[in-house]
């Protein structure tokens, strides 16, 4: 008897999504699909506004990773004003805007290790619900609970000190920034007691690293199997091939290394990427023109980072990138929870950056802002916590934005989201008659490592329960299981 | 020689020289009462109300009443205070006041009046007027959502042959203030930044300012309004 499970909301990631997944008669995955049934709107209603307004008021697609969207926004914004591409800021703002993004990352980073992901990790996906979050996380390691809400902390207070604010600042403005750093703000963290200091950041971002490895080391065959498909990679790197979350040239390699994009201008992004709707989401479905819809998806984040990447300009994450392509003897990693591992790698070089930047004497300059001859179209791209993240507008002769388009992290890794949902419903679930609570939590564990912020696609508010849902194929409810 | 007339403002003596207006003879004794349409320098026109104190008892708007001998002034009462948040209130009902992407955020003086008598969320129904954004001219920027009919700009900003830059237009309840193409040709940049100033909300924008100023260091995060007369 054909049957249909419903897992609403996900839980446990940025925003709301449901996962639907069909049985047919003999139980075997016929269809799985991540759904993303709410409608976000910012492209129509930034239509009219002053262009100046974009990076304030576009960020408010979300709570979560604002600073991305600011940031992105800030960066097609100064194409706009004439300040060109990321090369022609002042030191101090290009600085400070570097420093905002990596404190940025940093705590986004945290938060969906500690608090999001690793009750999985610690307790195993099949564990009682009740364990699996992030209170029972403190009860069992309270050091590290503490370790993160502190790491957290320190992230959200660099963008509070670039940006005016922890959420929805207001630092970066069309053709660079309005603020500097006082020597003030700039030694509370560089000299502050521990642990709210950029040394202590970088130590307990090893810390982090040696739990992960420790973990992986006794359940290597879960971490490296666990949703393995191979998949194209997308990302900016630096010119030079470096990591680099702020700017560079978009580079997209598939799953056995070639380059198939080959460190582009993004300005130039229509010419390389398209979007693709499908009727039962809101989320689009991005692809690689040249290789078209089907074979052209592709993967962004911190897994896909790692692939694309020639190296990591800061020594110690370094050390750990060169352990992580070791792991695949340099050939792309296509291992689903080898994200988990990236993203650390990433939180640890987002602290080495941190540090760094916070030496620089740049970042207490007053040279602000550069302007030059206006544009009518720009085009911002930045590596957000989630992956690449677009922005394109369109500005009138009157200083109107009349277009936009939003390309947002998570819905570029939609396509490996619903590949990956559907690898795990089909080990997890062909021909079983029961659905269990890890059989759902399963797949959750999938959607996680993605670290999805649905947010910037969905408007869903108040309490929304899980519920799962057994169909006869007369489409008549034969089990419902609710928490 | 001017002479000076006593007068009390809940309770306390207070002295002003006699004519001045209420608003500014209270600021002289320390004393806060909120304006929005009033604007130092320019002829009152008590439209917005938020000023309404009771002399002797009864209602008045501070901004358009003389000071005189033995006047007996209400101003810090619950009932005036209740009565001033409702102002702000519908203010904030009757427009598209979205405070969080607004240039005049932390500059606004119907934000800080509403974080002073700290309004959550309006008691009235929003009214989602659909209103433009009138951005053709080369400067200044009109937004239509944000402007409260306060006419401080047609009142205060003229061009050097004395003509005035803003005017209404439309009737009723779609009544606007507009820029006037002829009169605005060659306003200054200087000119359009008091009108910037002089707007009381961020209905009035010199064009590609905003922002500029840090969260922080903005006016009213220095310093809540009314304070530095209250001291």
């Amino acid at each position: 008897m054909p049957r249909k499970i419903i897992i609403e909301p996900v839980t446990r990631v940025e925003g709301h999504g449901k996962v639907t997944i069909h049985l047919d008669d003999n139980g075997e995955v016929s269809q799985t699909r991540l759904h993303i049934v709410e409608f976000r709107g910012f492209e129509r209603f930034v239509q009219g506004r002053p262009f100046w307004e974009a990076p304030v008021l576009v960020q408010r697609l979300c709570g979560i990773c604002p600073v991305s969207h600011h940031l992105a926004a800030a960066k097609a914004m100064d194409v706009i004003v004439g300040a060109g591409d990321g090369g022609n800021l002042t030191a101090t703002a290009d600085k400070i805007r570097r420093l905002m993004h990596y404190g940025q990352i940093f705590q986004s980073h945290t938060l969906h290790f500690f608090h999001l992901a690793s009750p999985d990790l610690l307790f195993g996906y099949d564990a009682p619900p009740e364990k699996r979050n992030v209170i029972a996380v403190a009860m069992v390691n309270k050091e590290l609970a503490i370790q993160a809400v502190m790491m957290r902390k320190f992230g959200q207070e660099i963008i509070q000190a670039t940006s005016g604010k922890k959420i929805h600042g207001t630092g970066a403005i069309p053709g660079g920034v309005n603020k500097s750093l006082s020597v003030d703000e700039r030694d509370k963290f560089l000299k502050g007691p521990a642990p709210m200091n950029a040394d202590k950041m970088v130590s307990w971002s090893q810390d982090a690293l040696a739990f992960f490895k420790d973990y992986y080391s006794k359940n290597k065959d879960f971490i490296d199997n666990f949703s393995k498909f191979d998949s194209n990679h997308l990302s900016l790197v630096r010119k030079d091939g470096a990591l680099d979350l702020y700017h560079g040239v978009m580079r997209a390699v598939d799953a056995e290394g070639k380059k198939i994009l080959n460190d582009v201008n993004y300005q130039d992004y229509l010419k390389y990427i398209r979007e693709e709707t499908k009727s039962w989401t809101y989320m689009k479905f991005p692809y690689l023109l040249k290789l078209g819809n089907e074979k052209g998806w592709y993967r962004v984040g911190p897994l896909a980072r790692m692939n694309t990447a020639d190296f990591i300009p800061t020594p110690l994450a370094q050390k750990e990138f060169e352990e992580f392509r070791k792991a695949t003897k340099g050939r792309p990693n296509n291992m689903c929870m080898h994200t988990h591992w990236a993203r650390l790698v990433e939180i640890l070089h987002s602290a080495e950056m941190m540090r760094d930047l916070l030496k620089d004497p740049d970042i207490l300059g007053n040279n602000l802002v550069v302007k030059g001859t206006r544009e009518k179209e720009g085009v911002g791209l930045i590596e957000a916590p989630r992956g690449t993240l677009f922005h394109h507008y369109r500005v009138n002769e009157n200083d109107q934005i009349e277009m936009a388009n939003l390309i947002v992290s998570t819905t570029n890794n939609n396509e490996p989201m619903n590949r990956g949902v559907n690898f795990v419903a089909k080990a997890m679930m062909t021909a079983k008659k029961e659905i269990t609570e890890g059989m759902m939590n399963a797949v959750e564990v999938v959607i996680r490592a993605y670290d999805p912020c649905l947010s910037c696609a969905t408007h869903a508010y108040g309490k929304m329960p899980l519920e799962v849902s057994l169909y006869d194929g007369n489409g008549n409810l034969l089990q419902q299981k609710r928490k | 020689m001017p002479t000076f007339v006593k007068f009390t403002i809940d309770g306390v003596v207070c002295m002003s020289e006699e004519g001045r207006q209420l608003v500014e003879a209270a600021v002289e004794n320390g004393v806060f009462i909120p304006t929005l349409c009033n604007y130092p320098g320019i002829p009152p026109k008590g439209s917005c109300r938020i000023c309404t104190v009771l002399i002797n008892g009864r209602p008045a708007t501070a901004c358009t009443t003389k000071v005189a001998e033995g006047m007996e002034i209400q101003n810090n009462v619950p009932e005036l205070e209740e009565f001033r948040k409702a102002v702000v209130e519908i203010l904030f009902a009757e427009g598209n006041h979205l405070c969080p992407s607004c240039e005049k955020s932390g500059f606004c003086e119907l934000q800080a009046l509403a974080y002073r008598y700290r309004m959550t969320v309006p008691e009235f129904p929003f009214m989602f007027p659909k209103r433009d954004v009138e951005a053709w001219h080369p400067k200044i920027l009109k937004d239509h959502n944000r402007c409260i009919l306060c006419k401080r700009c047609i009142r205060g900003i003229f061009n050097s042959e004395g003509k005035p830059i803003f005017d209404f237009g439309k009737r009723g309840d779609k009544i606007v203030i507009n820029i006037d193409p002829d009169t605005s040709k060659d306003i200054s940049d200087e000119l359009v930044q008091k009108a910037m100033d002089m707007c009381p909300v961020g209905a009035i924008l010199k064009k590609e300012k905003g922002f500029d100023v840090p969260i922080g260091k903005r006016k009213y995060d220095l310093a809540p309004i009314g304070s530095e007369i209250e001291n």
